[in-house]
């Protein structure tokens, strides 16, 4: 750090600072003491409000992770020596909890089958399959229903509160298995009207959530309950039972079996069917094997990877070469009217750009589009996959180029001009000057936005997401589509109506981390050589 | 370029012709202009147009009409969407701003066991964004929402929480960047007067790094308003929704055609506060982001 004024931080020197920063008590000021006091008080009324929750539940983890997270923060603020961790220490909390713990999770995800039919351990899969083969038989037991839902707001947790119509004791049902409900109002037809803790569902509310009611299904020692419409639930018995001896699944009314299989997480019968609810196992690389190895989806998912770089390099290299030729341009105080010119150039960067991609969406459309209205064509602009390549990085270089004509402006002014004007004196001719002397000074002070830009663009999700949506797809690709980039591809894979692959999704999502972070560390590695060249 | 090659440059003096001088200049300008605008006007277009369909929509409007103003304003829940927005962008910039800030002078002013570690674990992080994990976020908010609804799905809470956990990535560096040019001597003598570490933070460097506070601010306010991933993820019920998430319903699938004037109307009155901000707060961004771009 060459360019800082250099105080030898000494021991001799620092320590008496250290001591008057202190508890602040020895200091003047009163009210840094009671900031202070107040502050730390937040901390902890925070702390006890989110531990009340975790102690209901019984989740002793992290009631454990939160106390101790109290503490540390405690001990931070209250021990007078150590300074950088008071300031270091709020966003580091956000960003470990919410970016790098998700992202440790997502890394050790993608070598798992997690996913749709995979989503708990095996004993999940187990009371699941067991319960779903529950059948109504003439001795059932019948439940008044009540859907509610956990919490303040009709989109918590779905339970089920069942009256015993003869009774009348309240029962809340969940995955979990049937806890009494004392405090339960129940109305004249048995249903429960009011229940601390839980909001009951009206019709309206209760129909939305139909898919949660049918699936839904309470374990008992009998087999489970399940709903009957919205108003009435059944106890029944199960078909279906699970044997730990043969580690497998039978079926009393046929006697068929189906066998746990540990590889791939399901159970599978001597015929090789499946039952769909399997569970969540350790597949090692194959989820990275089906990438590249896969006949079908390895030729798309290569191909999707050079059309993710050509996406970005065209993008990050025709904004910033636009942008600096406009720059050139209006970087000159004879032409009139630069100021005017300036605001005007700049506006797409102002405008919401997730609006903006939204429009030229539609200016693209083949029938009633802008685009083809003022070329005078009839092009299926989204329906060609070439023609849809050419128009995402045309959208993207109109919401981009502005941004580094700004950059690129500022970037051209600070460049001193005796430096340019010494290369006139020399006879170097205006293009000879402009790339020996003003294109090195111009790229050493924006390399590293352009390679900001770089990362920005190879991940940008709304470029493609809020136009074409990944398509136009191949006939035999119906997942991975045209302009599909890895990010628009992974979050299909993970929120698509093909249902969730999250451990897939998770392994894509590492393949876009190590491109990433690659093109990121050699790019830096130039910019280093740049600024040496200086 | 290629016919200025052997003009040698004279800065000040007046040689070739007005065109080859100045003359260029401005094509290249009115023609990045036009190509700048010419969206825009389509938008204004088909927001002032009274059919409020695509198809009906040209460049220039024929009649005007604010019909799809008030349709938006009265058969929508965009007063909503454009709250939450707001609330939500102003309120992550400002704690985006402040945590990177904090950062970044524990970084520019201390030296301290792991220092570069943590820059260069910060710049890691930021390669790997947190989109990405998407999935993991999402189950996680899942348990937050059923322990603590108030900060989960369909609250501001809950992505305001979430996009602080992305603040400090690229802001702190470009923050640091720009707190090493502030001479270390003002909070030296500062620190002899009696003034303690707070005292030097709050009462001597923030006043000095206003540019880039502004510019980060600005960068994560337009950031947050046009975020649509995890928007679209955390908020389902209408009335929750930002307005990236509720235009973007207006538009979807079918209703492209139909809705597309009020959709651009909806575009304009958003584009407002971006463009208000934007143009208040211009001056400061291409300085502070070049200065704090090429410090180590």
């Amino acid at each position: 750090m060459p360019d800082r004024p250099t105080t030898p931080a000494t021991p001799e020197r620092r320590k008496p600072v250290l001591q008057r920063e202190g508890w602040g008590i020895t200091g003047t000021n009163p009210l840094a003491l009671l900031a202070k006091i107040i502050g730390l008080g937040l901390v902890l009324a925070i702390a006890v409000a989110l531990a009340g929750p975790l102690l209901a539940d019984g989740r002793w983890v992290l009631f454990g992770v939160l106390v101790a997270s109290t503490l540390l923060v405690l001990a931070v603020y209250v021990q007078p020596y150590r300074i950088p961790p008071k300031y270091l220490l709020p966003g580091l909390a956000f960003l470990l909890v919410f970016q790098v713990v998700p992202v440790l999770l997502t890394i050790t995800t993608a070598f798992t089958n997690f996913g749709d039919g995979h989503r708990g351990p095996k004993e999940d899969a187990i009371v699941s399959i067991e319960s779903s083969s529950v059948q109504r038989t003439a001795d059932s037991i019948d439940y008044v229903l009540t859907v509610a839902a956990k919490g303040p707001t009709p989109d918590g947790k779905l339970v089920f509160l069942l009256t015993d119509p003869a009774t009348r004791q309240v029962q809340i049902g969940t995955a979990d298995g049937l806890t009494p409900a004392p405090d339960a109002q129940v109305g004249t037809t048995g249903k429960v009207t009011e229940l601390p803790g839980y909001t009951v569902l009206d019709i309206g509310q209760a129909s939305a959530r139909a898919k949660d009611i049918e699936n839904l299904s309470v374990p008992t020692a009998r087999g489970a309950i399940r709903a009957s419409g919205v108003s009435r639930a059944y106890e029944g018995s199960k078909t279906r039972s699970y044997a730990p001896q043969c580690d497998c699944i039978t079926d009393k009314a046929t006697g068929q079996t189906w066998t746990a299989d540990p590889k791939t997480g399901y159970f599978v019968s001597s015929t090789g069917d499946r039952l769909p609810q399997g569970w969540r196992v350790n597949v090692g690389l194959g989820n990275f094997q089906r990438l590249f190895a896969d006949p079908v989806l390895g030729k798309h998912f290569t191909g999707m990877i050079i059309w993710n770089f050509v996406f970005a390099l065209a993008v990050v290299f025709g904004t910033f070469a636009v942008g600096l030729l406009i720059a050139l341009a209006l970087n000159n105080p004879l032409v009139r009217g630069l100021k005017f010119y300036r605001v005007l150039i700049v506006l797409p960067y102002a405008m919401p750009s997730f609006a903006m991609l939204l429009v030229w969406r539609d200016m693209f459309n083949q029938d009633f589009g802008l685009v083809n209205q003022l070329l005078g064509t009839d092009l299926n602009w989204f329906g060609d996959a070439t023609l849809a390549k050419l128009a995402v990085i045309t959208i993207q270089f109109w919401l981009g180029y502005p941004y580094m004509f700004l950059v690129t402006t500022g970037a051209l002014q600070s460049i001193p001009s005796d430096l340019t004007e010494a290369a006139a004196v020399d006879g170097a001719s205006r293009w000879l000057a402009f790339r020996t002397v003003t294109l090195p000074l111009l790229l050493v002070s924006t390399a590293p936005l352009l390679i900001a830009s770089f990362s920005f663009n190879f991940n940008n999700y709304n470029a493609i997401g809020l136009t074409t949506e990944g398509g136009p797809f191949p006939p035999d690709s119906p997942t991975a589509g045209g302009t599909d980039l890895l990010i628009s591809y992974t979050y299909r894979l993970a929120f698509g109506a093909g249902g969730a692959q999250y451990g897939f999704a998770a392994a894509v999502s590492l393949v876009i981390f190590l491109i990433v972070a690659t093109v990121s560390v050699i790019g830096f590695r130039r910019t280093a050589v740049l600024e040496e060249i200086n | 370029m290629a016919d200025t090659t052997t003009t040698p440059v004279v800065l000040g003096s007046a040689q070739g012709s007005w065109f080859a001088r100045v003359g260029w200049r401005h094509l290249v300008a009115i023609a990045a202009v036009l190509f700048s605008l010419f969206p825009i006007v389509f938008v204004v277009s088909a927001a002032f147009n009274p059919l409020g369909t695509l198809s009906s929509t040209s460049l220039v409007p024929t009649r005007l009409s604010t019909e799809n103003f008030s349709n938006l304003l009265t058969r929508t829940e965009f007063r909503s969407w454009f709250l939450n927005s707001v609330v939500i962008a102003v309120v992550s910039a400002f704690a985006a701003v402040f945590l990177s800030a904090l950062a970044a002078y524990a970084f520019s002013r201390y030296r301290f066991k792991g220092r570069r570690p943590g820059l260069m674990f910060l710049l890691l992080v930021q390669m790997f964004p947190q989109f990405l994990a998407i999935v993991t976020i999402y189950i996680m908010f899942t348990t937050i929402t059923e322990l603590y609804p108030r900060i989960g799905f369909n609250t501001y809470w809950g992505l305001i929480l979430l996009y602080m956990g992305g603040a400090l990535g690229a802001n702190t560096w470009l923050m640091k960047g720009f707190f090493d040019t502030i001479p270390k001597d003002l909070d030296e003598s500062a620190k002899v007067d009696g003034a303690t570490h707070t005292q030097v933070f709050f009462g001597v460097i923030l006043p000095l790094v206003t540019p880039i506070l502004a510019v980060t601010g600005l960068l994560s306010f337009i950031q947050t308003i046009n975020e649509f991933l995890m928007a679209n993820v955390f908020l389902t019920a209408q009335d929750a929704k930002t307005l990236a998430v509720g235009l973007f319903g207006l538009v979807q699938g079918d209703r492209a055609n139909t809705n597309f004037g009020m959709f651009a109307a909806g575009t304009l009155l958003t584009a407002i506060p971006t463009v208000v901000l934007f143009y208040t707060l211009q001056r400061y961004i291409v300085g502070g982001l070049t200065a704090g771009a090429v410090k180590g």
